[in-house]
């Protein structure tokens, strides 16, 4: 088979079963194309001989008729998630040479389940950033490129967004079958959305946050992106699963998401809110939006205007509550125990400073400052304490309108992918790309973007799906009815390699 | 809120990041930027509303006072420095901090 690479996971998944392809030459063959794709820069780390390995024992398995769920199947990691004995960076110079003596309990999770590591995939630093212009490893470029006049393509890089820009790219690319990602603010949705990908971010509590890097703790939350629907539950399912080691995992089965895949929404209740219309907001994204609620009606769903009027104060809530937490989380890059030590100071004082200052990007240490700040002794009650009884307020809202519907349905994001370089004047204009995605995270609801449609300039755009806490499995359902509207197949041109 | 100049040497202070003297300015700009937009929270009547702090609603486990098996669990020295910067005998070495 000369394109493997061209299989869905699913599909994969079932010829590495029926032996029609194996698992060593579906992973030199996504090796390949990682090699061709350097232009993207969407890996930091290529773990090729480790992939080898892992394909190896699973065409022993599969030879003998076992193996998991993933068995053989090549994956991307975000590069936030610890992988014993392989480079993790979370995007930063202060993790230089951090080599993890342990796994993540989530790809941990994966390669219990047969799955093979190809790499770890580029990111914005410490997953913040919504255009993955402050990983310490350079940009990702998206692979989707703007139409250009006379059918040339414009050449302008384009962000995949962030912060998982590298494992929606990859995805986007086909550098992996499928790849795992994070969400504190829209880090897996959003990225999806630019790069006609579908991005899960399950229920706060439903994946182990254990061994993936912190950035927000109560916001913080694992998932897959993926090439389809289907993919995307997958991936899910190996992932999820209560993890002693987290104390916020969730002890509750999971569900097999695939099997919901295709039953009917008729009847579901899907909830409009009026607060995600947007003033300048383009005309194409308000048409995606209407044209997503009448696949949902044609499909026999019943649309219902909600309102969530606390929607505007979810962005100020979380640039206090995620600097809050990362300014407590980032304390520990001391240049003590792991990572980057600044080579010239005088005590320990200036060692620490030295080598945060050295160690930390721009973006990084503007959110360190503003949740010292916030956190600090006089302005504690006024930002801090505010921002959570907001959240609060914004949690009580979303339990309500939940009472009236089963899903709600919203654009993922306010534009289509912007140039690199064209919003890092003004932090607040990059925080802005989160407006639509934000509120699940602080709700700590479930919330995937599915790819529905192209713009002018023939980039993707997605629509939001937020359900019920652990009810991904209508989520999916919604997901799938979507999907099977929207029909997007668009692909972007290979202009790289 | 608008922040200024000495502020921000506080906070970096505090947050333990060197920021040059010519960082601080800029900087302080750029906060009181972010504080600007996150004030309209003031509008919001948060009377008798209780601050929530996490989403997920269960008490901690407990579990029994013993080490742990695995990553967590003790008896792991040569994990626990291998990846510092400078250890010495399984010890993290740091510049002098006790004259």
């Amino acid at each position: 088979m000369t394109d493997i690479t061209n299989l869905s996971l699913a599909d994969l998944r079932d010829a590495l079963k029926d032996k029609k392809v194996s698992a060593s030459e579906t992973t030199d063959a996504y090796l390949a194309r990682i090699d061709a794709a350097k232009d993207l820069n969407a890996v930091i780390t290529v773990t090729a001989d480790k992939a080898r390995a892992m394909a190896k024992v699973s065409d022993d398995k599969l030879s003998r008729g076992e193996g998991g769920a993933l068995e053989g199947v090549p994956l991307g990691i975000k590069d936030l998630y610890c992988t014993e004995g392989v480079l993790t960076t979370a995007g930063s110079h202060i993790l230089d040479g951090f080599k993890p003596r342990y796994e993540s309990t989530v790809t941990g999770n994966l390669w219990r389940d047969g799955a093979v590591m190809l790499g770890k995939l580029n990111m914005d630093e410490f997953a913040m950033g919504s255009s993955n212009e402050t990983s310490f490893y350079g940009p990702v470029v998206s692979p989707w490129r703007r139409a250009g006049p006379n059918s040339h393509k414009d050449v302008t890089p384009l962000t995949p967004g962030g912060s998982s820009g590298g494992s929606a790219a990859s995805v986007a690319a086909r550098l992996c079958a499928g790849a795992t990602a994070t969400d504190t603010g829209g880090s897996i949705r959003q990225p999806a959305s630019l790069t006609g990908t579908v991005g899960v971010k399950p229920t706060y509590g439903r994946c182990s946050r254990w061994g993936i890097v912190a950035f927000a703790s109560s916001l913080d939350q694992a998932g897959p992106i993926a090439r389809d629907v289907r993919d995307a539950a997958i991936m899910l399912r190996s992932m999820a699963g209560h993890d002693a080691k987290d104390s916020t995992s969730i002890d509750c089965p999971v569900p097999d998401y695939e099997a919901v895949l295709g039953q009917s929404v008729k009847g579901l209740k899907i909830g409009v809110p009026k607060e995600y219309r947007l003033d300048g907001m383009p005309d194409e994204i308000e048409k995606l939006w209407a044209d997503g609620v009448a696949w949902m009606k044609d499909a026999g769903c019943e649309i219902v205007d909600i309102s969530l009027p606390m929607t505007k104060y979810a962005l100020p809530v979380y640039y206090i509550v995620a600097p809050a937490e990362a300014s407590s989380n980032l304390a520990r890059y001391d240049g003590v125990k792991f990572g980057h030590r600044a080579k010239d100071y005088d005590d320990i004082l200036s060692m620490y400073e030295t080598t945060r200052a050295e160690g930390f990007g721009d973006e990084v240490k503007r959110r360190v400052l503003i949740g010292t700040y916030v956190l600090s002794a006089g302005y504690y009650d006024a930002y801090y304490l505010r921002a959570q009884k907001v959240r609060k307020k914004i949690f009580d809202e979303f339990s309500e309108a939940y009472k009236k519907v089963d899903l709600i349905l919203t654009p993922s994001t306010p534009s289509a992918a912007f140039g690199l370089g064209e919003k890092d004047g003004d932090p607040v204009q990059m925080y802005l790309n989160d407006i639509f995605t934000v509120t699940a995270n602080l709700a700590g609801l479930p919330g995937a973007s599915i790819p529905a449609g192209l713009d002018a300039q023939g980039l993707p755009l997605g629509l939001q799906l937020l359900a019920k806490p652990f009810d991904e499995e209508t989520m999916f359902k919604g997901m799938h009815a979507l999907e099977q509207a929207a029909g997007f197949s668009a692909r972007p041109d290979e202009w790289w390699g | 809120m608008a922040v200024d100049k000495e502020t921000v040497r506080k906070v970096a202070r505090l947050a333990r990041i060197a920021e040059p003297e010519e960082r601080l300015e800029p900087l302080a700009e750029e906060i009181s930027g972010i504080l600007g937009w996150i004030e309209q929270l003031n509008e919001v009547d948060i009377e008798g509303v209780e601050a929530m702090a996490s989403t997920v609603d269960v008490s901690l486990a407990l579990r029994a006072d013993a080490l742990q098996e695995g990553p967590t669990g003790g008896g792991q020295p040569d994990n626990i420095v291998a990846n510092a910067p400078k250890t010495q005998d399984h010890f993290f070495v740091v510049p002098k901090v006790v004259e």
